[in-house]
């Protein structure tokens, strides 16, 4: 069987790619498939996106323009910086915006810290224990967390935390989700030979987790920080009872913008739209990551 | 002399060096455990404690309340209010939810060109908070002015009162949760069918097994582990629903006589609203658990059972038997 590289010398780049489509479809076992799957998919993305596109025109329209066309055209008007001009004014936006960054920055980096080292000592290291502890890690995650809120946010009161970022910063700092992830990633892709090898060198542990373990789990670790940081972004319940309007993050500052005014839509989604847009511009530099992520989690979990 | 110095100064380094080894494993996991004993172990139970006392969420704890604050739940019509309403959003969403990511997974698992593109499409609405979620569809959803209303009066049939009536309300909120959660779900059954070895695949087509009757007994059956894995997560989580039923108006109660109020919402109006009782709300949260525990383990028994009953495997099985 020839090459796709011989093929390009041969036949020229049209062969060569005739035979790499043949034999990617050979991979993937199949023929390409016809217009009905297209059109089905084409509708699903359209459910997927119309919601957002909804909110955007919303955002760029005006309340009584709402009130007379529930069904707004698909041509965006042009009022949306003045209704983002009115978040400003209505909520603390900015200071909200910075409290969601400091957040879940913190949150994904404590998390991919923790649960790497911890990932790292269950996959590779051997200890007393290890296999109940591990148990005892994935049992955690079927807790609901709701069960504990009472006491948590007693606690936090009690230490004087309240409507303060370190109560929300706090309980997300490691995740039994992350340990797993980095378990099962380090157990595969990191080398007992190379950890050998770094300790016959003379590396202490620590030593050791920084120069080898670390950088092999890069790819995981970056999945993790990305999962961590989209749920700490969209996290409301604790944030909304913990920290209160006085100190919002962006999820409670929506909130607020509900319901401290008579309900005008075009205000509320003008908020809605500031609040998704960082996290779809990230969607579309880091979207591939999080698909391969979800699968890669799906296979192993 | 030199030597001796040298060697024991190596046992030393020795020393310390096993030391190492043999503590490391435990200074690594102790982050976790330390964490999760401050902010998972020691809340469960102290919520325990909470729930049988007199616990203000200003005032504090104001002694003894024996069984008082469980009576109160079990004995109040907007605790099963709220637990029928919890069920049956969860229901609304985790069914129709699993059938869709299923099918949109199988035509995903074709070979598609610009496959992540489609991929990346579905996942969309996974970095939408559902906060933002539920502040759009409860637009959509307006009993007034709201867009499908609009369509319905529009092609001349009666509009639905999402918000005013209970099931309508309920279909609106489960559409927030299954907007937000059919595509990751597709993905993991997309890996889990492109984990499914061809040979089986094909084995049933040179069998003559149609595509459909392919699908449904080859591909489904051996997406179990999968789906249980998927019915499990979305139980833990459907049952403590909350962010989007809490903005799905903006008064946040849960509707005029709360037709769409969730558990979830209710242990937050004891607990923080004006009873301000977190004994009652800590009350709320422990038989929350106990009905999250309940329903994951029938989850998992009835999974199982449905799933295995499909398998040709299961079925000669049971037919040797006979």
């Amino acid at each position: 069987m020839s090459s796709v590289a011989t093929a390009h010398q041969l036949a020229g780049p049209g062969a060569a790619r005739a035979a790499a489509r043949r034999r990617a479809r050979m991979q993937s076992g199949g023929r390409r498939p016809g217009w009905v799957t297209y059109t089905l998919l084409a509708l699903v993305l359209l459910i997927s996106a119309y919601p957002l596109y909804f909110a955007f025109l919303l955002a760029s329209s005006t309340a009584p323009d709402i009130a007379v066309n529930p069904i707004p055209s698909l041509i965006p008007q042009g009022h949306l910086m003045e209704n983002i001009e009115r978040v400003f004014s209505s909520v603390p936006f900015w200071s909200a915006l910075w409290n969601s960054v400091i957040v879940a920055v913190s949150v994904s980096f404590t998390t991919v810290l923790f649960s790497t080292l911890a990932g790292f000592a269950f996959a590779k290291l051997r200890f007393r224990g290890k296999r109940g502890l591990l148990a005892f890690v994935i049992g955690t995650m079927a807790i609901p967390p709701q069960l504990g809120i009472v006491p948590l946010f007693i606690v936090m009161v009690q230490l004087d935390l309240a409507g303060k970022l370190p109560a929300v910063i706090i309980p997300g700092m490691v995740s039994a989700f992350g340990v797993f992830w980095m378990t099962q990633y380090l157990t595969e892709a990191l080398p007992y030979e190379l950890i050998e090898a770094a300790r016959v060198d003379g590396c202490s542990m620590i030593r050791t987790f920084w120069h080898v373990a670390l950088p092999a789990a890069r790819p995981a670790a970056a999945m993790l920080a990305l999962f961590t940081f989209i749920s700490s972004w969209t996290q409301f319940f604790w944030p909304y009872i913990i920290l209160g309007p006085a100190n919002p993050t962006l999820p409670v500052a929506l909130q607020l913008l509900q319901s401290s005014y008579f309900k005008d839509m075009s205000l509320i989604m003008a908020g809605v739209v500031l609040a998704t847009a960082p996290l779809v511009a990230l969607f579309f530099v880091a979207g591939k990551q999080l698909v391969s992520g979800i699968m890669a989690g799906a296979v192993k979990g | 002399m030199s030597r001796s110095a040298a060697g024991s100064d190596l046992t030393v380094r020795q020393r310390l060096s096993k030391l190492d080894v043999a503590t490391a494993p435990y200074v690594y996991i102790a982050p976790f455990f330390l964490l999760f004993a401050v902010i998972g172990l020691f809340p469960m139970l102290f919520t325990a404690y909470v729930s049988t006392r007199e616990y203000g969420l200003l005032s504090g704890d104001a002694g003894p309340a024996g069984i008082d604050n469980y009576a109160f739940v079990l004995t109040n019509d907007r605790f099963f209010i709220g637990l029928r309403n919890t069920f049956s959003i969860f229901l609304l969403s985790s069914v129709p939810q699993m059938v869709a990511a299923i099918a949109i997974a199988a035509v995903l698992n074709a070979n598609l060109r610009a496959r992540t593109f489609w991929r990346m499409g579905v996942l969309l609405p996974y970095v939408v908070a559902p906060v933002a979620v539920s502040l759009i569809f409860g637009q959509i959803f307006a009993d007034q002015s709201g867009v499908i209303n609009a369509v319905l009066t529009s092609i001349g049939l009666d509009p639905i009162g999402w918000h005013s009536e209970v099931l309508p309300s309920h279909i609106a909120i489960a559409t927030m949760v299954n907007f937000r959660w059919t595509g990751y779900n597709t993905l993991i059954f997309l890996a889990a069918m492109q984990a499914i070895p061809h040979d089986v695949i094909e084995a049933a087509i040179v069998d003559g097994a149609s595509r459909w009757r392919t699908f449904w007994h080859v591909t489904v059956p051996m997406l179990r582990p999968t789906i249980m894995f998927v019915v499990i997560t979305s139980t833990i989580g459907g049952l403590q629903i909350f962010d989007e039923p809490r903005l799905y108006d903006s008064a946040g109660l849960g509707g005029n006589s709360r037709q769409w109020m969730t558990i979830a919402m209710y242990m937050y109006e004891l607990g923080w609203g004006p009873q301000r009782n977190l004994g009652r709300a800590s009350a709320v949260a422990w038989i929350l658990f106990a009905i999250v525990v309940v329903f994951a383990l029938l989850n998992f028994w009835l999974t199982s059972r449905i799933a295995t009953s499909g398998t040709p495997v299961a079925r000669s099985r049971k037919k040797a038997r006979a």
